[in-house]
Order: structure tokens, then C-alpha cells, then sequence
């Protein structure tokens, strides 16, 4: 027990308390932001506008319209961590389903699995085949949640594919079939619970992928649709004003830099606390 | 022999000596933290000398050999003294280690297929290793490499410099591996473990090659090995180290003849010795079965009473898109009889372990047939596998990988008796794991520990209740303690023995080592490259083999006795010298 | 070899058709009439059944599926991608005049990014200790900053604040070949820095984990100097996950350069992708869409070839 709390010590420093601990905080106060800030953040107050941060009332000030920037924030937060948790869990689901089923059986599964789907949606950069969507579909959540989930799902599939290829190989998974487990045992119940280390570790890392896509998409017009709430909207109304003033774009973007930078530090202290290969670096 | 037999006292001949070792103890850590793992080691070796560090895993041996060169790990430091020719290497600078490096001390690695770079070729790395001490010119250069290449006996040596260390087998590989070790023309050569990875027969020509090497370069030769059969052929002075520490140093002939310390006393017991398991036998802390010369032979052919039955097996690997497929088992007959235990013995891709895990339904058969509890395997449905799997069970060779590291023991021992419907009860399942933990001599409450929490011998004594919980009437044993230290060896053995006594299974007892095989089976199969060379009583085989290919895996087993050793080197040399 | 890379191509070329042939069913296994959709923008918007009807004529919707498909296909293999809604230009002249301005933005980022990373990523593998501390902060950084975001900061700090550089657009090589550059250098750093992030990070950790590699203590053994084992055993054995990586990247980048081009005003192939993409000019973003995934391919295909190259035992 005192092992695994000096593991995670170890695996855990300032910065990346730091990290997880923003993270928390972005999750609560997003789940709370009507609470929080009773501020509605499409209200228009056009007297009001481009007011600067500390300004009473408006802690982050107004954009252009007189909205109030630390609702707009918020409000964005909430829909932008559940488009990527959207996305990330249909990417998980998908993509370990995928790289399990071609890493167990090889062969033609793994033709079909990595080769035909895997490849062939690497094959799209990810932000042209996200417009490509877009542009049939049309904008909006329900599309992003989709097309980052298919978009993202290979990432998944090769790591699980790997980890499940050299799993494949220890002995372990040859003595249970050896002593008579059936196949979907052999794989649910044997492999699988010895992949979710890498799998946990990816799902971090397509959290900051997703939102790093998802704001992009959203600066350029063809993610969330204005008028509601996006950060990567805020940076691209923000740009027209940050001549005066540089709130207008910095505030939004330390946000969505801050959010991407804390999932990919607690991705890192992940690995290092679940991957053994990490581990072993430092038993000697 | 002038080298076998001990002239003088350490004390006496400190002068002469090229490695002198003092107090030398090697720590791990950093800042104020720091652990110790060898404490106060002290040993010489002296020109010409062959000595030997024995140890079993943890012992401390390869640290303690790596520290001569100062090639530890970045996070260890050296206390005490280690001089070379007189000169101090402990405080020796950086730039005086190098030039000591390669040219002074040679050292060759256990594994040379990760020893060596796998994206240079092999001349390439001669050049490195000869350009680092002295300027050559290109073509200087590989004219030396090809000389060492010579020297070191790698057949086709022209060919040899263009090729990766992937292209060459696992005895070649090691011979480039001291080719690049010798470049330097060495005082001391240092080689930790240099036939471990490598089959017998190969073993046997690099220790050969070795010896031969160190009397024509007149080197020291310091030999790291686990292998008390390797000592006794090789060394002319041995240091047996236990936890760190030093417990033993003698010449070679009187630590076999009477040795002082009660671990090399233990030691020397556990070690399997070919041709004499009578010998060991009388040891009061290994109780073997007396090898019995043989029921009648017509019991064994009753075909009622046959547990395996192979007959004519072929097992071919497909081989990759437009490569030949491989065959790894070619026209295999043998068969296993009620309560037998039957020694299954080849070097590494005889085909061994195939046999095995196609005797399990691990490996596909392509013709032939298996016959397990008169169900044929090739032609089986699902439910005469599934009664397959309760008469047939397997141990597995490394406990380390064949427990799922996620499922405590206690699961993985009762897993076979939940997958294949025989108990459907979890609580009588959970009372079963607790008998057969009981069963294999381990405390009945470790049902709730992992893997890791256990030692390499304790998680094979789970395998082999794993491979028990189903009370199969065969056991395959695929290498079952070649993973383990020679002393867990030992009483891994002795259990399977008792066990076996006592339940009465039948065992197929898969293994490189015939010494292990001769101390169990009542007969053996002896294969070379998928085809039987030899079948027979276990004494038969043993003393008096009919083929060629046994009787030369029976000569490269190093025995644990200086004597025989040092009579079977005089005899392979005259022969050699003769042809 | 030579076969090698003859399977190769032609598995690329097997990926080509099947990208393609996702292309066109992208748009026509839509529910409902995939010319309603295009001409509305999805569920959300409304349009008048004469665009409709136009837009089906244009695209050819009104003939039987499989003679569009061959029809598509038999356009792509000639070159024609068919015409731009907006200005009935051919989509491959426009391809064409702008392909020309993105590759030139991609491959100066990439080369910029792929030195800088390694060399930063080989130094904190190397020197560990504070070189790397510093050196893995600002990786971390670099790949969590959107290319909007540092392209906007830039133009706010350079442009905007110190006036070095002018804020965006572009003037030809012909014309102005020293304002070409200064046009060039920001959008090409901007895109660069994420790049030389993940590059850095995979270098450090490959070196890393070589360096605990059984050949290097080898070649310690040997008596070779610290600089020569780590350039020979260390950093030469590094790059082969490296190649892989930057490959990857290369992908990613022909993506990102969406946003990097529309932050700097950069006439390249991709900011003309989202002006269609926003005008629903449907046969300019399929020809965009074929053109960059086939260069993707293309560049996976050389990326593999390299791996080949570094690494013997799978040649």
C-alpha cells in the first residue's frame, strides 16, 4: 500500500498536480457554470462592450457585443469537454475493439481491422477529412462528437493492436487457452485487462487532441455555431480587437492552451504510473 | 595441463597478479541515498589463469565484473580497489578508462544478438572497435578485421564483415562478439555468461574456442557463468559469490573435491550431473527416485494403457508470402504410457516445445495424428477438446509470463476448472486452489496474492497446481525449470517427482538439459531439427547412444568435475589434432 | 527492394482507390437526396427546389449510382474534378495555382521543425539534467498550443507589436523575393513549432530508451569516446521510430495548415478549402480532399521506404 502511494508520488510532480488539478477545476465549474456565473452568455449589452478584464461585474470583461467573457468561457468549457469526451470514448470503444480483435487474431481480422479501416482513415489528414464532413453534414455537436470519434479511433486501434501483438506472445494468454478458455474469455478477460494501460493513457492524449481539433474547427466556422459559446470562436471574433486590446484573444486562448497542455501532462503522469516499460527505468 | 592444478597461495602471488580486487563493494542510488549490492568483494586474477565468478541470480557476479571497466549503469559508484597490472582503476579519469577499454580489457556479453548493434555490420564494428585505439587506414582496418575474423574461427570470414548481426546464428554472432573483444590484444579478457544464450553443442565450441584463444594471446581470463558444469571445464580458480558477498575462493580441483562453505556444498548438490544421478541421489537434501532399470516393454506397447500416442507427426509453419514453410516437426513417432515419465530432448528448434503444445491443441497439426484420452487431436470436435483439456495439462517454461499478472493465484489455479465446466461452484473452486496451493507445498492463504508478489520457483510451484487442478492423467512439461536458479531447480524437480509418485500422471518432460532429464525420465527421445534421432530407456541413451548426434550432445554437457572435464577436453583435442 | 517498393506503391495506390471511393460515398450515401443536403447544409438549413435541381444536374446525381461512381472515377484518373460552383472554373486549374504556395509553406516548416526537434530532443536525451527539463516543457507546450492561437500571438507580438514582419497575405517570387520570405516566415514558424514539439519528444525518449540498449555498454566496452557512442549507437539507432513520427507529422501538417494559412491571410491550398467548405462549393473541397490525401499517402509510402533504409533487419 505505501509502494503504490510512493508510485504515485513519483509519478506525480508539482506541474502535474498542478494539471490534474485544473482539470478538476474546469470540470466543476463547467458542470456548474450556470451557478457560478448567473450571467447569461448570450446576452448582448452593447453599452457595455469590449469592457476589460477586472472590470466589476465582468471579471474577464465583454467582447465585442457586451457578452460577458467569463460566462462565454464557461458555457464553452462545458460543450467543449463533452464534445471530446464524446469523441474520445466513441474513438476508445471503436479503436480497441478494433486493434484487439486484428492483434488476436491477425490474419485477415487484422487485414480488415488495421489495414482496410485503420489505414485507410490515416490516410485523411485529420482536419481535412473533419471538413470534408462538415461540409456534407453540416456543422454542430452531434458531427463533431462523430467525426472525431471515427477520426481519432485508429490512434486507439494501432496502440491496442501492438500492446495486444506482444501481450499475444507471453505465455499467459497461450496457458489460457491451454487450459481451456474460450476465445471471447481469452480475449476480454486475459488481454484486455492487460491493454488498459495504454488505452487509459490515449484517452488523455484524444481529450487534448480533441479539443485542440474541435477549437480549430470552431475559430474557423465550421464547428460549435456562433452565436453560442467556443473558444476557438472567441479567438477569432477576439482577433478583430486585440490591436486595442489583447484580452480579447489572450484570455481565450491561455484557456484552451492551459486545458490542452493540463490533459497532456496528466497523460504523461499516467504513463509513467501505469506503464511498466516506464517503471522499469527507474528500479535498478 | 600445468593450469589445472593449483601451484600457490593467493597470498603468495599478488605480484603476478593482472586483476587484483579489494574490498569492492558496488552501490546503487543517488544524493544521500545509497544501497549497497556487493559488499567488500576480493579476488585476484592472475596471468594465464582462467578465473571463475559463480553465482546464482543476484549474487552479485556481473556487477561485480562490469565494475572492473566501470560499465555499470550511470547511478552506481564503486568503493574499495580494483588494479590492474599495479595501476588503480577506481580513481582512474574518464580518458585513462577508455584507453584501458578494449585494449586492456576485453569483454565479451551474454547475448550477442542484443550485444551487438543490429543496424551496423559486422566489419563495421571491427573497424570501430580497432580504429578507437590505434590510426588505420581503411584497408588496414578490415585487413585486420579479417584476420580477427580468422582468428576467432567464423566460417566464410569474407562474407561474414558485410553481414548484420541478424544474418549470422546465435554461435557466430558470438564468435564476431570476441573477435571484436580480442581486437585489442588483451591482458584480461572478461566474458559474463558468454554461453548462456547459446545451445549446448555451440556452448561448447566457444568455450573451446576461449581457452584455445587465451593460451595463444596469453591472456587472464575472468568468467562469469551460473554453470558449475562450465567452471569445472573452464576454470583454474573459482569465487563463489552469494548475496553480494564473496563466500568462497579456491582453486578449481579442491573446491569440486572438498568444498568449505556450506552454500557451494548446497550448490554443488543441486547441480543435475549427467551420467551419475546416483551420485547426487545419495545426498541427504535431494530425494530422487531411484531409476529403475525397467518394467517389461511389453506393458509400455499395450495400447490400452498409452496416455500420448503420436504417430507420423508433421507440423509445418506457413511460410510467409513467397518464403518456403518451415517444418518443425517431421515424421515424429512417440508415445507416453500410464504413470511414464518421458524426456523429450533437443537443442532449441529440434521441435521440442511444438510437440508439446500440439500434444495441448496449441499448434495445429498437419498430418500425423496426436492421440490424447483416445481422442485424436488433428480430427477433434469442441466437445471431445474440452475433454482433452481435463486429461492433458501443461507447465509452463517461465512463471514469470505464464501467470496473467492481473489475476491473483488463486484465480489462475482454479481458472482450468471454471473454463472447462469441471466444478461450478466459485466457493468449492476457491476451496480447490486452497488443496492445491497446500498441494505444491505453498501456504493455502496466498490465494489473494499476484504474481509479482511471489519468486521465480514459488510461481512455477503455481504452474505446476494450475497444471494439476484438473488431476490430468498427462502432464506436459515445457522446460519447466530452465528459467530457474540451479538450487530453486532442484526442489522444483524433486516436487514434480514427489507429486508425480504420489498421483501417478504421466509426464512428458520437455528439456535441452540431459543431466534434468536423466534425473527423471524413464525414457528418452532425443530430436534434432524436428526429426527423432533416438529413442529409448533413459540409461540406454544416456551411456551407450547409437547415434552420432546424441553421443556428441552427450560429450558438450560440462559436468560438474574438473577430472572428467579436463580427460573429455584432452580427448576432443587429440582427436582434433588427429583429423 | 525493388519489389518492395513496387508492393508498396501498389498497396498506395489500392489505399488511393479506396479513399476515393469513400470520398463519393461520403456524399451519396447520405439519407435522403444527397442534393438536398449539400444545397441546405445539413438538417439545419433550408434551400429552394430550383438550387436543388441545379446542383443535381451539376453533379450528375440524376444518373444511376454506379454510372456516377465510374464516372468520378474515370474524372479523377484524367484530371478532371469537375468545375467550382461559385466561378465554373475547372477545381484542378485552382488546385494547381494554389497547391503550389501550401507545399511551399509545408515542407520549409518541416524542415525547420524536423532539425530543431531532433537536435533539441537528442540534447535532452543526452545531456539529461536541466537541458532536458527545459527541453521537455517546451515540447509540452509547443504541442498544446492550437496553430491559431500561436499564429494569432505571433501576428499580435511581431506585426502588430514590433512591426518586423507585415501582418499577412502574400506577393509572388517573381516580384518581391525578400517580401515572399517575409511573408512566409511566420505562418512557416508558427506551423513549425508544434512540429518540432513532437519531434523533440520522440527523440528524447528514443534515445532514452536506446541508451539503456546492451550495444551501447558494448561499444563502451570497445574503449570509443562518449561523443562517438552516442552518435554511432545511440542517436543513429534513435531515428528509426523517429522517421515514423515525423511522417506522421507531415500527415498532420497538411491539415493544420488550414488554420495557419487563415490566420495569416495565405492564398495556399488550404485556405481556399475552407472558403469552400463555408460557400458549400462541393466539387473544389472533394478535389482538395483527393489531392492532399493522395499527397499523404504518397509521403507515408517515402516514409516507409526511409524506415527500410535505417533499419537492416527489415530490409
Amino acid at each position: 500500500m505505501l509502494s503504490r502511494f510512493r508510485r504515485i508520488a513519483g509519478a506525480f510532480s508539482v506541474v502535474r498536480w498542478t494539471a490534474l488539478a485544473f482539470v478538476l477545476l474546469l470540470v466543476v465549474l463547467s458542470v456548474l457554470a450556470p451557478i457560478v456565473v448567473p450571467t447569461d452568455p448570450l446576452a448582448q449589452d452593447v453599452a457595455n462592450r469590449l469592457l476589460s478584464p477586472g472590470t466589476p461585474g465582468h471579471v474577464l470583461g465583454t467582447d465585442e457585443y457586451g457578452r460577458d467573457v467569463l460566462a462565454r468561457i464557461l458555457h464553452g468549457a462545458r460543450v467543449e469537454l463533452l464534445i471530446a469526451l464524446g469523441a474520445s470514448a466513441v474513438a476508445a470503444v471503436i479503436g480497441s475493439l478494433l486493434g484487439l480483435v486484428g492483434g488476436y487474431f491477425g490474419g485477415v481480422a487484422e487485414f480488415l481491422t488495421m489495414r482496410l479501416v485503420g489505414d485507410v482513415l490515416l490516410a485523411f489528414p485529420p482536419v481535412i477529412l473533419a471538413l470534408l464532413i462538415v461540409t456534407i453534414y453540416g456543422p454542430g455537436e452531434w458531427t463533431l462528437i462523430a467525426v472525431m470519434g471515427i477520426l481519432f479511433a485508429p490512434g486507439f486501434a494501432r496502440i491496442v493492436y501492438g500492446q495486444t501483438l506482444s501481450v499475444k506472445r507471453l505465455e499467459y494468454v497461450d496457458a489460457a487457452k491451454a487450459f481451456g478458455a474460450r476465445t471471447a474469455t481469452a480475449l476480454f478477460r486475459v488481454v484486455l485487462p492487460n491493454v488498459t494501460a495504454p488505452i487509459i493513457v490515449q484517452f488523455s492524449l484524444v481529450m487534448a487532441s480533441a479539443i485542440l481539433l474541435e477549437s480549430g474547427l470552431s475559430y474557423l466556422g465550421l464547428g460549435v455555431v456562433a452565436p453560442a459559446p467556443s473558444w476557438g470562436g472567441m479567438v477569432a471574433s477576439g482577433q478583430r480587437y486585440m490591436g486595442n486590446d489583447p484580452s480579447t484573444i489572450l484570455v481565450p486562448s491561455i484557456v484552451v492552451v492551459l486545458t490542452i497542455l493540463s490533459f497532456g501532462l496528466l497523460a504523461d503522469a499516467l504513463r509513467d504510473l501505469l506503464d511498466p516499460r516506464a517503471r522499469k527505468g527507474n528500479h535498478a | 595441463m600445468p593450469e589445472n592444478t593449483p601451484t600457490a597461495d593467493s597470498a603468495s602471488t599478488t605480484a603476478s597478479a593482472v586483476l587484483r580486487v579489494r574490498d569492492l563493494s558496488v552501490e546503487f542510488g543517488s544524493g544521500s541515498d545509497w544501497r549497497a549490492v556487493t559488499h567488500d568483494v576480493s579476488f585476484d586474477v592472475r596471468a594465464g589463469e582462467t578465473v571463475a565468478l559463480v553465482g546464482e541470480s543476484g549474487s552479485g557476479k556481473s556487477v561485480t565484473a562490469m565494475s572492473v571497466l566501470d560499465l555499470l549503469p550511470g547511478n552506481a559508484r564503486r568503493r574499495g580497489t580494483i588494479e590492474l597490472c599495479g595501476e588503480d582503476l577506481v580513481g582512474a579519469g574518464a580518458a585513462r578508462m577508455r584507453a584501458v577499454r578494449g585494449r586492456d580489457v576485453g569483454v565479451v556479453f551474454q547475448e550477442p544478438m542484443t550485444a551487438l548493434n543490429p543496424v551496423y555490420t559486422i566489419g563495421t564494428q571491427l573497424r570501430d572497435v580497432l580504429r578507437a585505439h590505434a590510426r588505420l587506414s581503411r584497408p588496414e582496418a578490415d585487413r585486420r578485421a579479417l584476420d580477427l575474423l580468422r582468428l576467432v574461427n567464423l566460417p566464410d570470414p569474407e562474407r561474414r564483415l558485410g553481414q548484420y548481426p541478424h544474418q549470422l546464428s546465435g554461435g557466430q554472432r558470438q564468435r564476431a562478439m570476441i573477435a571484436m573483444a580480442i581486437s585489442g590484444d588483451p591482458k584480461l579478457l572478461i566474458a559474463d555468461e558468454p554461453t548462456t544464450a547459446l545451445d549446448v553443442t555451440a556452448q561448447a565450441e566457444i568455450l573451446d574456442l576461449l581457452l584455445d584463444l587465451q593460451s595463444r594471446l596469453d591472456m587472464a581470463l575472468l568468467l562469469i557463468t551460473h554453470d558449475m558444469g562450465v567452471v569445472a571445464d573452464m576454470a583454474t580458480h573459482v569465487v563463489v559469490m552469494r548475496d553480494g558477498r564473496v563466500v568462497e575462493d579456491a582453486p578449481t580441483a579442491r573446491l569440486f573435491a572438498a568444498p568449505e562453505h556450506a552454500y557451494t556444498r548446497e550448490l554443488l548438490d543441486s547441480v543435475p550431473f549427467l551420467g551419475r544421478s546416483e551420485i547426487v541421489e545419495r545426498q541427504p537434501t535431494i530425494s530422487l527416485r531411484v531409476v529403475e532399470p525397467e518394467e517389461p516393454a511389453a506393458t509400455r506397447d499395450d495400447p490400452t494403457d498409452t496416455v500420448l500416442d503420436v504417430r507420423d507427426l508433421v507440423i509445418r509453419y506457413p511460410g510467409r508470402f513467397g518464403e518456403k514453410p518451415f517444418v518443425a516437426v517431421d515424421h515424429v513417432d512417440l508415445r507416453v504410457g500410464r504413470g511414464d515419465v518421458v524426456g523429450l530432448v533437443g537443442e532449441s528448434g529440434s521441435g521440442k516445445s511444438t510437440i508439446g503444445r500440439a500434444a495441448i491443441g496449441l499448434v495445429p497439426v498437419t498430418s500425423g495424428s496426436i492421440r490424447v484420452a483416445d481422442v485424436d487431436l488433428a480430427k477433434a470436435s469442441r466437445a471431445q477438446m474440452r475433454s482433452v483439456r481435463r486429461a492433458a495439462s501443461i507447465v509452463f517454461q517461465d512463471p514469470a509470463s505464464s501467470l496473467d499478472p492481473r489475476a491473483t493465484i488463486g484465480a489462475s489455479i482454479a481458472a482450468p476448472l471454471r473454463w472447462n465446466d469441471v466444478e461450478k461452484d466459485p466457493r468449492l473452486r476457491a476451496r480447490r486452489a486452497r488443496e492445491l496451493l497446500e498441494l505444491v507445498r505453498l501456504p493455502a492463504d496466498w490465494v489473494d496474492r499476484y504474481p509479482h508478489e511471489l519468486s521465480g520457483g514459488q510461481r512455477q510451484r503455481v504452474g505446476i497446481a494450475r497444471a494439476l487442478a484438473v488431476r490430468p492423467s498427462i502432464l506436459i512439461a515445457d522446460e519447466p525449470t530452465s528459467a530457474l536458479d540451479v538450487s530453486v531447480q532442484a526442489a522444483v524437480l524433486r516436487l514434480l517427482l514427489e507429486l508425480q509418485a504420489e498421483l501417478g500422471f504421466s509426464c512428458l518432460f520437455i528439456s535441452h538439459d540431459l543431466s534434468v532429464v536423466e534425473r527423471l525420465a524413464t525414457r528418452v527421445v532425443v530430436l534434432n531439427r524436428g526429426r527423432v534421432e533416438e529413442q529409448g530407456d533413459t540409461r540406454q541413451i544416456l551411456h551407450h547412444p547409437q547415434e552420432e548426434y546424441t553421443r556428441r550432445l552427450i560429450q558438450a554437457v560440462p559436468v560438474p568435475d574438473p577430472v572428467v572435464q579436463a580427460d573429455r577436453r584432452r580427448l576432443r583435442l587429440e582427436s582434433a589434432n588427429a583429423s | 527492394m525493388i519489389s518492395f517498393i513496387a508492393k508498396r506503391i501498389g498497396v498506395g495506390l489500392g489505399l488511393v482507390f479506396v479513399v476515393l471511393t469513400l470520398i463519393f460515398l461520403a456524399i451519396h450515401a447520405v439519407p435522403g437526396d444527397p442534393a438536398a443536403v449539400l444545397a441546405s447544409g445539413g438538417a439545419s438549413g433550408t434551400a429552394t427546389p430550383e438550387s436543388i435541381e441545379r446542383l443535381r444536374e451539376q453533379l450528375g446525381l440524376d444518373k444511376p449510382l454506379a454510372v456516377q461512381y465510374l464516372d468520378y472515377l474515370a474524372g479523377v484518373v484524367t484530371g478532371d474534378l469537375g468545375s467550382s460552383f461559385r466561378d465554373s472554373r475547372p477545381v484542378v486549374t485552382t488546385i494547381l495555382e494554389r497547391l503550389p504556395n501550401t507545399i511551399e509553406l509545408v515542407v520549409l516548416a518541416c524542415v525547420v521543425g524536423a532539425v530543431v526537434g531532433v537536435v533539441l530532443g537528442a540534447a535532452a536525451g543526452r545531456f539529461g539534467g536541466w537541458v532536458d527539463s527545459l527541453v521537455t516543457a517546451f515540447s509540452s507546450l509547443a504541442i498544446s498550443v492550437p496553430v491559431y492561437v500561436l499564429g494569432t500571438v505571433f501576428i499580435l507580438i511581431f506585426s502588430l507589436t514590433l512591426g518586423w514582419f507585415p501582418a499577412g497575405g502574400f506577393v509572388s517570387w517573381q516580384t518581391d523575393p525578400v517580401g515572399h520570405l517575409r511573408l512566409l516566415l511566420l505562418p512557416a514558424l508558427t506551423l513549425s513549432i508544434a512540429f518540432i514539439g513532437v519531434t523533440a519528444r520522440m527523440t528524447r525518449s528514443s534515445v532514452v530508451e536506446t541508451s539503456r540498449m546492451d550495444w551501447v555498454r558494448t561499444a563502451r566496452s570497445w574503449g570509443l569516446t562518449p561523443s562517438r557512442v552516442f552518435s554511432r549507437h545511440v542517436l543513429r539507432n534513435s531515428m528509426t521510430p523517429v522517421a515514423t513520427a515525423i511522417g506522421l507529422e507531415v500527415g498532420i501538417m497538411l491539415g493544420s495548415t488550414v488554420l495557419a494559412e487563415r490566420v495569416f491571410n495565405y492564398p495556399g491550398l488550404s485556405a481556399l478549402l475552407v472558403d469552400s467548405v463555408v460557400n458549400r462549393d462541393y466539387p473544389v473541397v472533394q478535389g482538395i480532399v483527393i489531392v492532399i490525401s493522395v499527397l499523404f499517402i504518397a509521403i507515408n509510402i517515402a516514409v516507409d521506404l526511409v524506415y527500410r533504409f535505417l533499419d537492416p533487419r527489415v530490409r
